[in-house]
């Protein structure tokens, strides 16, 4: 074996067209970024306050510019797909012969999943959370920078997968014995695993500094049961990850193991059993839908009562429907395969646990509907969003209930019926949930509202796109076709197959509007600046600090006596009050340890991947090296002066006065 | 029984809503897939007895209460209990009934559950290779790739297992469907209530090939029909042995229709063995009977 392992100039894909160009169109957009940082010098701002920055804040905007550029990378291969299919009918071949076809669709759900809807999520809660809870970083600032640079490592591990080598050819979920190596003997499934692997590491230490943040560092007089909604359901979303994600290490690891040291987990031989892996699996995946749905309520709790200018109706309700989401989402994994062979009783008792979920789910769009129940609505973007998703997301259950009776998923099982389900509740639930969120928190992180027009286009494209390219798809579940086809040959499909391509165009225009609305939104940030830090006229904690927020978060922590703590302030008229003398305020120094050891990490992965031993010893050792180092560095900490507090909290209370009596 | 009964009174709105789909799930030419059809139509309009009226709601508050109308406005008003009671009840309510549909039904379409009242049964030993389906007759000696042939009216036992990856064995018209895995052997009963030709396909990716995994599922009008196509293949010839198997095994794509005239006997047991005879356990096992999971066998000693 060679110096560079299984790596050779051949693991290039130079004969795929598609490829080739995809990136040359990704060197020339590097190339033009990186010529636009050269010239106007942000080479040091980019590392010094970004790249190297424990500021939850900016951290949580870094994640979201990630889960951006992963969604147009995951949403180019939707795309891809669509047209195959409408191209590939009566037996056609289609442009994308199952070779690449294979790994487009594998590529596009641990993207969308892992890479888009995960960062989205994470990186709301990020910005959002702390300032909720009025702390002014979370438990562990330097712990945040490492996971979020664990996650991006495992995005650009699985980007390059695109240039150099393959992606798994399995389906997301790389059941064995296909994804063992007798049957995927390529570096696609090599790929998949440490892809995952280093986003599962970061994910779970996103969840324990949030769990710490929470349950340590909430703002005096905030009990537990005062926690904005928000914050609870992050929370659950968060409790879910610790004890979910170390199941998809595990079964990673062992699967590892397989394929590398010829262990027999999942083997067909020497005993190894592929039903343990798809239980493991599951046991992992089934609570990872509701790590993404559960911030995604939250979300949609907060907007509704802030424009009906209302308390949220049924707090406690909320709170404990989240809860019992996130206990029953544990004891439900098998309604996965109800077709493995299970007995009926086994089937059953699963079936039914699932549709006990539709209990709290049901209450919580009650109480949704509740709060706008004598309030004043102001239809704004994360509005519509909102009751676009209301109505979906019904939809999206009522199918999932569907899914949930045995009898009816062993005709339904792994049908375009599933298919067009799980699109509606992920993408017509959470994702819809994280752009509302984006544009009801866009003025706090950034200092400027969106734009309003672009906004609500980008909206109706989404929407309308969304059940032009999905309701077929259950009527394509209805008529026999199944999951993962690379070509069809059956004239009744025909016609609901281009409907969905269609369909795919139009949510096309709704990402291109939403591009078009940052761009604008920037180009007017003067006329969308949001002066007092409160542009909604918001009930809780993040509302009280300037746009962008300050970056101690808060002069003096704030005493809570309201769930609405924001609102209890603004009644009470202490809102925006300046204090005489401030103290000094302890915060944490930027560091490059976190992205050194993801660079390690990294490094480690790809070599693994390609077997490039020596490559991976070096990776782990130079990452375990930095974060000795960074154990050992006393130079950590700094203190902010009372002085230049005051100076910060008088300038965003004379520019919100301003604002509030002009 | 239960779910026939039911089906009774939704007949009109099923057939309202959902004819002109022809060849899917919803054009079931078997008792399985009629009784599953039936199912996922009343689990519909129960769930849509809540999920429309929650529709309409919502967009019919979101006009209401908007700002510019000027309605009623309570910004405290965030508790009542007897609301709270009542969401909370709604689904509680719809659940309840959905689970008793669902504990009954699961139990009365069991995959394993051999079809009642029918008289005799035909069992076909079904293999899923790469890319292709194996089919053996063991009651006629005889073995089909990428035909399924059987009479209609005449309940099915299919014994499943597979060659290599997982694939699902799927008649979408008939019915349900079974996961086909290597070293296990998995069950499923599905009968024709007329006679037609049926497609018939893997429904779990399996691979580069898994697109042209299908095969024609042919319920022949009556039991002599069966029995000439039966003649006919052992007039033509070809046998399917212990030797000559991992040549078909091999992987192939979109692979022709192929008739073996003979095949040998317990060629299907030892497919299902064949990864534990590699490490020397083949005698610990007398006879083929293992089910993919254990607590089948259980249940079914229960009953």
């Amino acid at each position: 074996m060679s110096i560079f392992g299984k790596l050779t100039l051949e693991s290039v894909p130079y004969h795929e067209p598609i490829i080739m160009v995809t990136l040359a169109v990704v060197a020339v957009v590097g190339l033009v970024i990186a010529g636009l940082i050269t010239k106007y010098k942000q080479w040091s701002v980019l590392w010094h306050d970004w790249i190297t920055s424990i500021d939850h804040k900016r951290l949580g905007i870094m994640y979201i510019v990630l889960a951006l550029v992963m969604l147009v990378r995951g949403f180019a291969d939707a795309i891809m797909m669509r047209s195959q299919l409408a191209l590939a009918t009566n037996g056609a071949a289609g442009y994308l012969p199952p070779e690449h076809y294979d790994q487009i669709f594998s590529a596009h759900g641990v993207i969308m999943i892992i890479f888009m809807a995960m960062p989205f999520m994470i990186g709301l809660m990020n910005i959002i959370v702390p300032l909720q809870v009025g702390a002014r970083d979370v438990a562990f600032p330097f712990l945040n920078n490492l996971s979020f640079w664990l996650t991006a490592g495992g995005a650009i591990l699985i980007n390059i997968s695109l240039a150099v080598g393959e992606f798994a050819r399995t389906g997301w979920v790389a059941y064995p014995p296909l994804s063992e190596l007798a049957y995927s003997p390529g570096v696609g499934v090599d790929y998949y695993i440490w892809a995952l692997q280093l986003s599962g590491m970061g994910t779970l230490l996103t969840a324990v500094n949030f769990l710490v943040t929470v349950f340590k560092m909430r703002a005096p007089g905030m009990r537990l049961m005062q926690m904005p909604i928000f914050t609870w359901t992050c929370t659950w979303a968060n409790i879910l990850v610790a004890a979910s994600f170390p199941i998809l290490t595990a079964v990673l690891a062992m699967l590892t193991l397989d394929r590398y040291l010829g262990f027999h987990f999942f083997t067909n031989e020497a005993g190894g059993n592929a039903m343990m892996y798809i239980n493991l699996f599951w046991a992992w995946g089934h609570p990872e839908v509701y790590i993404l749905i559960l911030p995604a309520f939250g979300i949609f709790s907060e907007v509704i009562s802030t424009f009906t200018g209302k308390r949220l109706f049924g707090y406690k309700s909320m709170v404990y429907a989240s809860g019992a989401i996130s206990i029953l989402g544990f004891i439900v994994w098998l309604h996965h395969f109800f077709t493995m062979g299970s007995s009926a009783n086994v089937n059953a008792f699963f079936g039914v646990m699932t549709m006990i979920i539709a209990v709290p789910t049901g209450a919580k769009l009650f109480n949704w509907l509740f709060t706008m129940y004598r309030g004043r609505l102001r239809i704004t973007v994360p509005v519509l969003w909102t009751i676009g998703f209301m109505v979906t997301f019904t939809i999206g259950g009522m199918t999932g209930v569907l899914l949930a009776i045995p009898g009816a998923d062993y005709v339904l099982h792994n049908s375009l019926f599933l298919i067009a389900h799980f699109h509606n509740t992920i993408l017509g639930g959470a994702v819809f949930g994280y752009f509302a969120g984006f544009n009801y928190w866009f003025p706090k992180a950034m200092g400027f509202k969106l734009h309003e027009g672009w906004g609500k286009a980008s909206f109706w494209c989404w929407l309308v796109g969304f059940f032009v390219a999905f309701m077929p798809l259950y009527v394509l579940g209805f008529l026999g076709m199944t999951r993962r086809l690379n070509h069809t040959n059956n004239p009744e499909w025909n016609l609901w197959l281009y409907i969905a391509a269609v369909g795919g165009v139009i949510i096309m225009f709704g990402i291109i509007f939403q591009f078009i609305q940052l761009y604008v939104s920037f180009k007017e940030r003067k006329q969308l600046k949001d002066t007092t830090g409160d542009p909604w006229n918001g009930h809780t904690l993040e509302w009280s600090t300037a746009s962008p927020p300050q970056f101690y978060n808060f002069g003096h922590i704030p005493t809570v006596h309201d769930i609405d703590a924001w609102t209890d302030m603004k009644e009470k008229g202490i809102a925006y009050k300046l204090l005489d003398k401030y103290l000094p305020i302890h915060m944490p120094k930027n560091t490059s340890a976190g992205v050194l050891m993801s660079l390690g990490f990294t490094g480690f992965g790809f070599a693994m991947i390609w077997h490039i031993w020596w490559l991976a010893i070096v990776g782990l050792v130079f990452a375990i090296g930095v974060y000795i180092k960074r154990c050992y560095s006393r130079d950590v900490d700094y203190f902010v002066m009372p002085e230049e507090v005051h100076e910060i909290e008088q300038a965003h209370a004379a520019a919100a006065a301003k604002e509030v009596t002009a | 029984m239960f779910i026939r009964n039911l089906s009774k009174w939704v007949c009109a709105a099923a057939l309202l809503s959902l004819t002109g789909c022809s060849g899917g799930i919803l054009d079931p030419k078997g008792q399985i897939g009629a009784d599953e059809k039936s199912l996922i139509i009343i689990c519909t309009i129960l769930m849509l007895l809540v999920v429309i009226p929650v529709i309409v709601m919502t967009l019919y508050f979101a006009w209401k209460y908007r700002a510019d109308r000027n309605e009623a406005y309570e910004p405290k008003w965030s508790h009542s209990s007897k609301i709270e009671a009542i969401v909370w009840t709604i689904p509680i309510v719809i659940v309840v009934v959905l689970g008793v549909i669902t504990w009954r039904s699961t139990h009365a379409l069991d995959p394993y559950k051999p079809i009642e009242d029918k008289g005799e049964h035909l069992t076909v030993e079904v293999v899923s290779l790469n890319w292709k389906w194996l089919f053996i007759y063991p009651e006629q000696g005889i073995a089909t790739v990428n035909e399924l042939v059987f009479p209609a009216n005449v309940p099915v036992e299919y014994k499943i297992t597979s060659e290599s990856t997982m694939n699902s064995f799927f008649i979408p018209q008939l019915g349900s469907q079974i996961y086909s895995m290597a070293g296990m052997e998995t069950k499923l009963h599905l009968i024709a209530n007329e006679p037609g030709t049926f497609d018939g396909f893997s429904s779990n990716y399996s691979g580069a090939g898994f697109s042209g995994m299908k095969f024609k599922a042919i319920a022949t009008p009556t039991r002599q029909d069966f029995n000439d196509w039966v003649a006919k293949v052992k007039a033509g010839g070809g046998s399917l042995t212990q030797q000559s198997y991992p040549a078909l095994a091999e992987p192939s794509e979109n692979h022709p229709v192929e008739y073996f005239a003979n095949v040998s006997d317990g060629l299907f047991h030892s497919i299902v063995m064949k990864y534990m005879q590699a490490h020397g356990e083949m005698n610990y096992y007398e006879k083929p009977e293992h089910s993919a999971h254990q607590m089948h066998s259980m249940s079914e000693a229960e009953e």
